[in-house]
Parts: structure tokens; sequence; C-alpha cells
């Protein structure tokens, strides 16, 4: 086991515990928002069912919370743990934005811990609602300042460096890259998507197994449509990305296409393999999409690997992770138009099977998505973990126990994800929204 | 005051906050485990999960913003603490996770059912998270960390053959317990439940002859260890008598069952003390000797960044801490369960 090299097994661990965080960050990212617009909903409209769909929602998100403040505690240790020399030399110029994360997190759990234990308890409607504004800000403030980070590992900027030590250090040039428009409304629109799509794999589940109940009717709409909004942004900042990338980070976006030779008029490659002398075979190629992905253009000229040296480009399997992610983009923006296209499709039914499986699958897809995505963003920043200027290698730690820390990681992963999915469908399970729509008035408090 | 001395105050100060309501939640786990051992459950356990619920997610918080900050002051701790840490530090956060995410599961998704597998699980782990965390402070000593030319290591043998080592891990463990307890007698009080102050009086009692026993041991073992530092903390030495008048203040209080508020400022003032005693003859070490705060201290730009940061941070935190407090432990209709009726 120590046999390995700590550096290769520093990633691994590393990207565990994001591939795990990622998922419950995103989602806490998004449901707050969606809590609060099925609230306010409610309230406006005086309507009970979406009050009662703001409880159910917050009382499995709570779950969902707890499984990423862990793993967050975990990335924000382990980021020293195995990364000791990055933060030694990074810190000096990007520890302002980590810093304001935990005040951001500070609010976030502060009014997260309120909005749960004060339903009924504030003699005006609004102010429960109120609540969440600072829950839905903290997270989506404690996922900006986290995303400028990744952003200045992939365009470092804000500092001179001499001799491994960082002078001249500009806090907010380093916190306001190029990479960081691009990245941090990807992330948040992306994370919006995610959990718009996974509540509506909820409803669309309940109306699946046969209940029919106007509440679960309301909640596919509020949620499919929202789904539909975020995922269109989340395509259209995914275009600016691309452009981002071939101004920026060329050798990124060249990797992610099999592109090799500098040129104007550059073709889209789609799927397909390499042989041995870097040939690529059996794709799809989509004439000038690439240049006009690039500059919107199709005579931009796109930068090919040729330009950088063999060691310093991105592993091409990238290539594959960019195609599935942009290709799960798509299908996740199809279901909800197809959603609000129903009535119009052949059929005409308003809840066909086939939509609400595809409906079910938005979440799922959508988590596939962010995987990808966020994977690609990594690994296609391969070798540095500071662009340009310190490899992944040097950054490392020396030790030579991650081989069983990683063991005792995945144990703990594992554990963890599979209560967490046995924890909240048990509490769905046990208290059906037709029985709680009955008895409601009746109770309060979401928690007895 | 420079960077370097604000910088350490600001970290000390939160570590301190982590210590008090830390405490107060890891000593809880215990006592619901034991008050099952014993017979007690029914009577603390409405007390504990009323005061926990609502807050065990800000308590977490704390000890992120000082291993941030202190990251982030001093970036040079994150090589040293960070590469020889690896596997102790590890080991804790597995406790927390498991710690957190069962209180969650138990809390809120099971409608307040409590499977035995969770207590166990929760109150062991309130007793090895702090006393994990406490062994850093013997760490800080120096003598267990060392450099050999660019490599960092972790002296285990020195660490675990250490009397000083486990002098801290006593003294975490009888204070997380005195704390808990003393904290809720009052919350007891103030809920008005008669019975389940008279146990949680019981364990305050019991558990603050140990304190002091814990603290001067660990206190003469510093001599062994660190005779600078001790040396250091002898000059400073008002400071540990003012801590131990405020316990005597806080034990008589709460042995007369009067004005428990007042008498858990006291455990509050005499932790305060001893913390601030410990920390300020610590300096200028972070970690003995390799880290001090003025030669590891981030650039001068960063340093008034985070110090801006943290200003603006508290202006928006402060409140929002002091509305948490107000609903949830001075809000006297709350305390005694009668939250979920309209106020007013």
């Amino acid at each position: 086991m120590s046999s390995l090299d700590p550096v290769l097994l520093s990633r691994i661990l590393t990207g565990l515990t994001l591939f795990v965080h990622i998922i419950f960050a995103s989602i806490g990212v998004g449901v707050p928002l969606m809590i609060a617009l099925a609230e306010w909903r409610g309230l406006r409209t005086n309507d009970i069912h979406y009050t009662l769909l703001a409880r159910r929602w917050a009382r499995g998100f709570v779950i969902t919370v707890a499984v990423g403040v862990v793993t967050g505690t975990s990335i924000g240790l382990q980021l020293s743990l195995l990364w000791p020399m990055f933060m030694r030399v990074a810190g000096q110029a990007i520890a302002l934005p980590l810093f304001m994360e935990t005040f951001a997190f500070f609010v976030e759990a502060i009014f997260l811990g309120i909005y749960l234990y004060t339903w009924d308890r504030f003699k005006k409607k609004y102010t429960h609602m109120l609540l969440l504004i600072p829950v839905a800000l903290g997270s989506s403030a404690s996922a900006i300042f986290i995303t400028t980070v990744n952003s200045f590992m992939n365009q470092p900027q804000g500092f001179t460096l001499i001799n491994g030590i960082m002078k001249d250090i500009d806090p907010i040039a380093a916190m306001l890259n190029p990479a960081t428009p691009t990245k941090v409304s990807h992330v948040l629109a992306s994370s919006y998507t995610l959990s718009a799509g996974v509540l509506a794999g909820i409803a669309a589940f309940s109306l699946l197994r046969g209940r029919d109940h106007v509440y679960y009717k309301k909640a596919l709409k509020l949620t499919t449509v929202s789904a539909l909004v975020f995922a269109i942004s989340t395509v259209m900042i995914g275009d600016s990305s691309g452009k981002f990338l071939a101004k920026y980070q060329p050798e990124k976006l060249a990797a992610a296409e099999w592109h090799f030779k500098t040129m104007k008029e550059a073709p889209l490659v789609y799927g397909g393999i390499l042989d041995e002398n870097n040939e690529v075979k059996y794709a799809i190629e989509i004439p000038y999409a690439l240049s006009i992905l690039a500059g919107n253009r199709p005579d931009t000229e796109v930068k090919g690997l040729e330009e950088y040296p063999a060691d310093l480009r991105p592993p091409l399997s990238i290539h594959y992770m960019f195609d599935l992610k942009v290709t799960t983009g798509v299908i996740i923006l199809l279901i909800p138009v197809l959603y609000v296209l129903r009535r119009w499709l052949p059929g005409r039914k308003p809840y066909p099977k086939w939509l609400l499986l595809g409906i079910v699958l938005l979440g799922p897809l959508a988590m596939i998505a962010i995987e990808l995505g966020w994977m690609f963003a990594e690994v296609g920043r391969q070798p540095w973990i500071l662009r340009g200027y310190m490899k992944v290698s040097e950054a490392a730690t020396t030790s030579t126990s991650v081989g069983w820390m990683l063991v005792l990681f995945i144990l703990l992963y594992l554990v963890l994800c599979f209560s967490c999915i046995r924890v909240i469908s048990k509490l769905f399970r046990n208290k059906e929204a037709e029985k709680e729509l009955d008895s409601l008035g009746l109770e309060g408090g979401i928690v007895h | 005051m420079s960077f370097e001395i604000a910088g350490i105050a600001i970290l000390w100060t939160f570590l301190f906050g982590y210590l008090i309501v830390a405490s107060i939640d890891f000593g809880a786990g215990f006592f619901s485990f034991y008050s099952i051992l014993t017979g007690h459950e029914n009577k603390i356990h409405n007390i504990i999960q009323r005061y926990l619920s609502p807050v065990w997610e800000v308590t977490n918080v704390f000890l992120i913003f000082f291993v941030v900050g202190l990251v982030g002051f001093y970036p040079d701790s994150a090589f040293f603490y960070g590469t020889a840490l690896l596997v102790p530090g590890s080991l804790a956060i597995v406790l927390l996770a498991i710690r957190g995410v069962y209180y969650a599961y138990n809390t809120y998704g099971n409608h307040g059912k409590n499977s035995r597998i969770y207590l166990a699980l929760y109150g062991a782990t309130g007793l090895l998270i702090p006393a994990v965390f406490s062994t850093i402070l013997a760490i800080s000593e120096g003598g267990i960390i060392e450099q050999v030319g660019e490599k960092v290591f972790f002296r285990w043998r020195e660490f675990l053959t250490n009397p000083y080592t486990w002098s801290v891990v006593l003294l975490a463990l009888v204070s997380v317990l005195y704390i808990s307890a003393m904290f809720l007698s009052y919350y007891a009080k103030r809920a008005g439940d008669e019975p389940a102050f008279g146990v949680l009086r019981e364990y305050a009692l019991l558990w603050s002859l140990p304190t002091i026993f814990a603290s001067f041991l660990a206190f003469l073992q510093i001599n062994k260890q660190n005779p600078a530092h001790f040396e250091r903390m002898v000059d400073m030495s008002w400071m540990f008598i003012a801590s131990f008048i405020c316990f005597v203040i806080a034990v008589s209080l709460v042995w007369k069952e009067k004005y428990l508020g007042w008498c858990f400022i006291a455990v509050m003032l005499q932790f305060a003390f001893a913390w601030y005693g410990y920390g300020r003859s610590h300096l200028p070490y972070i970690l003995y000797p390799y880290i001090n705060i003025y030669d590891s201290f981030t650039n001068r730009t960063m340093g008034i960044a985070l110090i801006t940061a943290f200003s603006l941070g508290l202006l928006v935190l402060i409140p929002s801490l002091v509305l948490i407090m107000k609903l949830f432990l001075f809000d006297a209709n709350y305390v005694r369960g009668n939250a979920g009726k309209k106020k007013g």
C-alpha cells in the first residue's frame, strides 16, 4: 500500500472527497432557493400545498446538509493535510476567499438552524420565509468563494513568484481572475439545475407510483419549470466557458477536443478513439463547430496541442468527459422542454409515463453532468496545481500513510451515503404527503 | 496591537468559542448514553435534544474557522501540521463525520426513536474527538514534530510515551464533562425541569474536582515538556489564579442551586482565564520551535485583507449569533418546550 506514490494517492483521496461533497454541496446551494420559492408561492396564493412542499423539502434537505457539512469539513482539512506545500505557497495569495467562505457558511448554518425550528413561531407570516434569504445567500456565497479558489488554480494572478515565495500580493486580483466569472456562474447554475431536477424527480416518482393528488402535480410543475430555466442558463454559461478556455486555457480545450494542429475553421470532434499516432478514428466531426465554440465565428483560430510540450499537455482522456458532459447537459435541457410542450405532443396526455420517467432521471443525470464537468475541469488542469507555477507533484504531502487514509475514507463515505439514502427514503415513506395534508393545521413545528 | 498578535488573538478566540460550544455538545452525547446505562434517560434526554438540535451545525463552523484562519494567517502551519498530522487529522475528520451525520439522521430522520447503536456512537465520539484534538496542544510544545532536511516527521513513540500528552487528554475529557454538565444544569433550571436539573447538577459537581486536579497535573507536566513555556506561565500566574477563583464561584453557585446563569458565566471565565493564560505564555510559538507568529505570518497585504474580512464578517456574525441565542437559549417558551405556539 505505502509503495504507491503519495502524490497519486493524495489526488485520489482529494478526488474522492470532492466526488461525494460536490453532490451534497450542489444540493445545499440550490435547494434553499427552491424551498423559498415554494414557501413564497404558498404564502402569496394562500395555497397550503406549496407550504407543505416547502416543509417536506426542508425536512429531507437538512439530512443532506449534514452530509454536506461533514464532507465539507473533510475537504477543508484535507487541503492542508494532503497538499501542505500548495497551501503554504498559494495560501499567501488565496487565503482570503477561503476565510470568507467560513463566514458565509456560518451565516447559512445559523439561519438554517433557526428556520427549521421556527415554523409557526412568528406573528408575521413572511418572517419565517425571509429566514431563507440568508440561508440561500450564505450557501451561494460559499460556492462563489470556493469556486474563486479553484479559478485561481486555473488562472493564477495577483502575485509574483520569486524563489518559490509569492510577493506583491493582490488578494482581490487573485480572487477575480479571468476564470472566475464563467466558473462561478457555471457552478451556481448547475447547482440550481441539479436541485430543481432532484425535486422534480421526487414529484414525478410519486406520480409514476399512481399517486395523483394535485399536490404532486403542483410540485412537478414548479420544479420542472425551474429546472428548465436553470438548465437553459447552465448551457448558455457553458458556451461562454468554451470561449473562456479558448482564450485563456487553450491547452485544456485542445485536449478536450483532440485538436492537435492550430488552425482556423476547426471542426468539433465528437466521440471516436485515438490510434497510436494520435489520429482520430470513428468520430463524428462537425465542421467549423470548434471555431464557433471558441469565438463565435468559423474563421476563429483555435490553438492546437502541438504548441505545448508533451509533458505540459492535459491527459487526452478528458475528451470523453467533455463529450459526455455536454451530451448529458443537452438531455437535461430537453426533458423539461418536452414537459412544457407535452400537450402538443402526440397523445396529448398531461402526464405521459415516459416523460415522468425522464423527469425522474433529471436528478441523476444532473449529478453525472456535474461530476463529469468537475473532473474535466480538474483533470484538464494537469499537470499543474497552480497553472504555470506549481505542479501537482510538487504540492502533495510526503507522508507514507495516504494509502491507509484512502481506505478509511472510502469506508466512511460508503457508510455515509448509503445511510443517507436509507434515512431519507424512510422519512418520506413513513409520512405520506396526503396524510400530512389532512393533519396540517392541527400540528405545529416540523420535528416532534 | 501588531497584525501578528491580532491574527492569533482572533484565532484563539474562535477556538475558545469552539471549546465551549463543542464541549457542551460532546459532553451532552456522553451524558445521553451514560444516563441510559444508569436508567435516567427520560429525565435528561429531552433537555439535551432541545438545546442541541438547532445549534449542532454551528458548532462545526467554529472549528473550520480556526483551521482555515490558521492556515490563512500562518501558511507555514499548513506545511508542518498538515504533513505531520495526516493520520490523527484524518481520524478526527472521520469521528466528526460519524458524529455529525448520525446525530442528524437520528434527530431529523427517526422521529425521536433512539437506537442504542446510535447513542453509543454519539457518546463514544463525544469523548474521542476532544481527546484527539487536545493532543495537538501537546504536540505544539515541541519534540514530536521534527523537520529533517525538507521532510517533516511525526514521532509516534515520543508522542505516545509522553506523560504530557496523556495529562492533556485527561484534562480535555474531564473539562468537556464539567463544562457540559454546568451548562445543561443551567438550561434545565431555566426550563423548570427539576428532575433533569437534579441529575445534571450531580454530574456537574462530580466532575468539578477532577477538572481542577487534571489542570494542576497538566500544569506540572508542561514544566517537564517545555520549561521555558512553564516559566512564562508562572510569570502570568495571576491569570491562573483568577481562573481558580472563578472555578470556586461556579462550583459554590451550583452547589447552592442559585444564580445558575452567573454560574455558567463563571465557568466560561474560568476557562477563558486559563485558555488565554496558556495561549499568551505559548507565544510567540505556534509550533515549538518551527512556527512562530512573527516569522510565519503571511504577507502584509493578505494580513490586512484577512483582518478586514474578519471585521466585516463580525458585523454579520454577531447579530446572527445573538439572534440564535435569543431564540433558543433565552426564550423561556422555547426552553420549556412550548415553542410552536405563536408568540404574543
